[in-house]
């Protein structure tokens, strides 16, 4: 049914849709409203049986889901930046375990400085962790998403999470089409576990495991993920079948026929992207975008043969490597293997900057003119850090960086230094 | 594709507007986003909202920056913060305040736009009236429609009645009429002179 | 002939194997069908009191639980010494998750129960007093503050035993540890205000709250029972002797622990709801160094010179607590 919602509380019917039996939350801007949303439709049996569990960290909230799904509960929470660190340890124990546990990541930067706005590097932080990551465009694709996570976390017993821009897709109003009960109902049956707690037939999971069998574990992980390059795609065309719409499988391509330049893209930023691509082919320029779905497992021959056709590729990415530029474009530059086309890496948006179609434009014209570098920082605006480096050079207690550099651009109220 | 921009402060409910706004274009069977700016929203400090209504399905998910309208709930800020910034050429203008733009120094800037699609409005005497409150938003909001035809009244109006309990969305319907009255008023004048 | 008098002593009831005990008031040890729910072959270390302990507590709990029993388990000895790759020791569904989220884990065991409607299905989180009292204080806390179904069990061996004797909160005054050495002018662990884990729960008023030791198994036994009776967040912290980390033969793991309540310097009570409802009194008062001075981590009280001002001081603390709970 066609609803205009915030993308948040679309999340909240969405996750409800699926019979999620446990939830435990713990708030984090800016994916509360998700979890507000399911709290209340637990509390009026609108969601039911489900039990919402507030939980004291987000490491515990990781904690409890550990439990409950080992237990043979279809398990659900959400969180972002700060609190999906906090909770790494048990993210990493998720995954070891293999327990099919759903989360949402409405993307947010990571402190410090503190900031609550979007960005990818608290997913990104986590790629290694074993977790499945896909990354949606649109909240109708969250939507959708967040009712395939569940079917491919159970089918393979790997914990996945589907990450949202925060702020830009969670605080968005937009008209999106809410499946029904019984469409979803069709597509995911209850949780059928492969391992459970059960006094009736008892196991011991989460024991040791020495330098044996500990490759093979985690040897068995690499080759799930592996297996989610097929169900992915799968699993797509069924729900596409029951929802009557497409969902796209690992990677969406738009406009890649005859692209000269690539641009390739997780997340919300594609459809800035996409209406950019749209006027430069206007004036015959031959660019198309790359949006990448499944960021984990990372479709390498899927990349491969999208980018086959190239002569430039120009890498956005809300993410940094601290030390050596891009994270994403690591992964393209395997997909390309010995393959000569030059990769631009292009650091946008983080901290919550809005990447706009004026600033996509000179990119892309700077990069047909061959003026883009092998690393740029969208936007940068070198002169303040400039400033801050010659004040570093100056003086030895030359202050916080973040407080220096707030002053300079004003937002914060000037006083005797 | 049609970007409003919206400015107020912190607890004039700049982000309801937008979304409302939204609400009322999906009710008329078409695509709206609207989003807030995403600042360090505390009661009193610059906020803005944006809302684009497209007959397709919108994409694009950077702020409006060339709004086609922009509606000021809060006339202190015209010259603190730069709310016209991006305006485009034949763009319109909904301010609440009870003096017209020369009275606000807006005279001069005005000559580089349509005049008769800059308007004010006294939403909040309007408000304080009606709903006994001065959260002008939803008001203002039967103003713009009445000055764009973006969407009809008639649209704004349910959209209040679906978002809002219903003493509340009763009364905040009236003072959008009342809104859309006042501009249609200044609208026929002007055309006449 | 001479006569001689002879006496016969009645065997206390609650000896193992007494055949004119009721059966019911019999050890759960005592009962071959007993679940054995760590069984033999696992890895502790001889005269492990927390193997001791861990036994007579599950066994008992699942007795109550007519064997409907699941058990998260911290990283700690327990955890490592009842898994050793690829066997397991545990005959009930057994999850090892990290170390600081066993009550957490519990929770969300107990709340999927729940959701599926096994109410007959009970809960047990389990650790050792780093990972309860410490790096797991806040998920323990949050378990308590939301009255989660679930026993939790703290066996206190009083440090970081498993990763090589480290301090803990847990860790009294005094004793040596490979982090508070027996070395300089206040060799071993400060004198701090210690962490009493009991009353922290008590002062979440949690249903029922409990302390005991591995000299009495009995008590641990009905104590166990007692909290399955009742519903909701339940606390056991229960003392077990390490024979490696305290330096005592490991013979004498009971007696330590019956010397560490005689002397008043771990309390043995109950509560209910954040108030006191019993006190196991103290049957012969003893003085703290009939204590101390079995144990190596104390040595250094003893040797090359008596500490007088800290075994006074250990004293001191062992008189405020049975002045404070009553135990005489």
């Amino acid at each position: 049914m066609l609803e205009q919602l915030e993308g948040s509380v679309a999340v909240a019917h969405a996750v409800a849709l699926c019979r999620p039996e446990v939830i435990p939350a713990y708030p984090i801007s800016p994916q509360t409203h998700i979890v507000e949303g399911l709290s209340a439709m637990v509390k009026t049996g609108e969601l039911a049986p489900c039990e919402f569990i507030n939980v004291e960290s987000e490491y515990a909230a990781m904690s409890v889901a550990i439990g409950a799904s080992a237990t043979g509960a279809r398990t659900y929470t959400a969180t972002a930046s700060q609190g999906l660190l906090y909770m790494v340890e048990a993210l990493y124990n998720a995954s070891g375990l293999g327990l099919p546990i759903v989360m949402t990541i409405a993307n947010r930067a990571i402190g410090a400085p503190i900031n609550i706005w979007n960005d990818h590097s608290d997913s990104m932080s986590q790629r290694d962790s074993g977790w499945i990551q896909l990354y949606v465009e649109s909240n109708q694709e969250a939507i959708d998403t967040h009712i395939l996570a569940f079917r491919l976390a159970e089918e393979l017993s790997l914990p996945v999470m589907v990450c949202m821009d925060g702020f830009i897709l969670t605080h968005a109003y937009e008209r999106v089409d809410v499946p029904s009960q019984e469409q979803v109902d069709r597509f995911l049956s209850p949780y059928e576990p492969r391992q459970v707690l059960d006094p009736s037939e008892p196991v011991t999971i989460g024991a040791m495991v020495g330098p044996e069998a500990f490759t093979e574990v985690k040897y068995l992980a690499h080759v799930k993920q592996a297996q989610a390059l097929d169900l992915i795609p799968e699993l797509a065309r069924e729900l596409d079948g029951v929802l009557g719409r497409e969902q796209g499988g690992l990677v969406r391509g738009y406009r890649l026929q005859d692209a000269e330049t690539v641009i390739v893209a997780l997340g919300s930023v594609l459809g800035t992207i996409e209406d950019a691509i749209d006027q430069q082919r206007e004036q015959g320029v031959k660019v198309g975008a790359l949006g990448i779905k499944a960021f984990r497992p990372f479709p390498l021959q899927e990349v491969r043969d999208a980018l086959a056709g190239a002569a430039r590729v120009v890498v956005i990415e809300k993410a940094l490597a601290v030390g050596i530029g891009g994270i994403v474009s690591q992964d393209i530059h395997i997909a390309l293997g010995s393959s000569a086309t030059p990769v631009h890496t292009v650091i946008a948006g983080l901290g919550g900057r809005p990447i706009t179609s004026a600033s996509l434009t000179r990119l892309i014209e700077g990069a047909l003119a061959g003026e883009l570098a092998e690393l740029t920082f969208l936007d940068l605006n070198a002169e303040l850090v400039e400033r801050e480096l010659q004040r570093t050079r100056e003086k030895r207690r030359s202050g916080p960086h973040a407080e220096n550099m707030l002053r300079d651009i004003g937002v914060v109220a000037a006083g005797p230094v | 594709m049609f970007g409003v921009r919206i400015h107020g402060r912190g607890g004039q409910g700049v982000v309801t507007a937008a979304e409302l706004l939204s609400l009322a274009a999906f009710e008329e069977g078409r695509h709206a986003q609207a989003f807030p700016s995403f600042g360090s929203e505390r009661t009193g400090a610059p906020v803005v909202s944006f809302c684009r209504i497209a007959e397709r399905e919108i994409r694009t998910r950077e702020p409006v920056s060339q709004p086609d309208a922009l509606v000021v709930q809060d006339p202190t800020l015209l010259h603190q913060v730069d709310v016209f910034g991006g305006l485009r050429p034949d763009g319109y203008v909904l301010i609440n305040s009870t003096h017209g733009f020369d009275e606000l120094g807006l005279g001069e800037w005005t000559r580089n736009f349509r005049h008769e699609r800059l308007l004010t409005v006294p939403a909040s005497d309007i408000c304080r009236r009606h709903i006994g409150q001065m959260r002008p938003n939803a008001a203002m909001l039967g103003g713009l429609a009445r000055l764009t035809g973006i969407v009809t009244l008639e649209s704004v109006c349910s959209a209040i009645a679906e978002r809002f309990p219903a003493g509340l969305a009763e009364r905040n319907i009236a003072a959008a009429r009342e809104c859309a009255e006042r501009v249609a008023a200044q609208l026929g004048a002007s055309v006449g002179a | 002939m001479a006569e001689r008098a002879i006496k016969f002593y009645q065997v206390g009831s609650h000896a193992v194997g007494n055949r004119l005990l009721d059966p019911a008031l019999a050890t759960v040890q005592s009962d071959a069908e007993r679940s054995n729910t760590i069984t033999k072959g696992h890895r502790a270390c001889q005269g492990c009191g927390e193997a001791l302990g861990a036994r007579y507590a599950l066994d008992a709990a699942m007795r109550a639980t007519d064997g409907q029993l699941i058990a998260a388990n911290a990283t700690g000895c327990l955890e490592v010494f009842s898994t050793p790759y690829p066997e397991s020791s545990w005959r009930l569904p057994w999850i090892h998750s990290l170390f600081a989220n066993a009550p957490s884990v519990a929770t969300g065991i107990a709340a999927a129960l729940r959701v599926k409607g096994h109410d007959e299905v009970r809960v047990v989180g389990q650790g050792g007093d780093g990972g309860t009292a410490d790096i797991g204080m806040a998920c323990l806390s949050g378990m308590f503050e939301r009255n989660d179904d679930v026993l939790y069990i703290c066996y206190d061996n009083e440090a970081y035993m498993n990763t090589g004797v480290q301090r803990s909160g847990c860790t009294p005054p005094a004793a040596r540890t490979m982090t508070t050495q027996a070395v300089g002018s206040e060799p071993g662990n400060v004198f701090g205000q210690g962490k009493n884990m009991a009353l922290i729960a008590m002062a979440h008023e949690i249903p029922y709250v409990a302390t005991a030791t591995v000299a009495e198994l009995r008590d641990i036994e009905a104590k166990v029972e007692h909290a399955m009776s009742l519903r909701g967040a339940r606390y056991l912290h229960i003392l077990v002797t390490c024979p490696l980390g305290w330096s005592c033969g490991s013979a004498e793991t009971i007696r330590v622990a019956r010397l560490a309540k005689e002397t008043g310097l771990f309390p043995v009570f109950e509560a209910e709801r954040g108030v006191v409802s019993a006190v196991s009194k103290i049957r012969r008062r003893t003085p703290v160094e009939e204590y101390l001075k079995l144990q190596g981590r104390y040595a250094h009280l003893f040797k090359p010179t008596r500490r007088e001002d800290v075994l006074a001081h250990v004293q001191a603390i062992a008189d405020r607590n049975i002045e404070r709970f009553g135990l005489v």
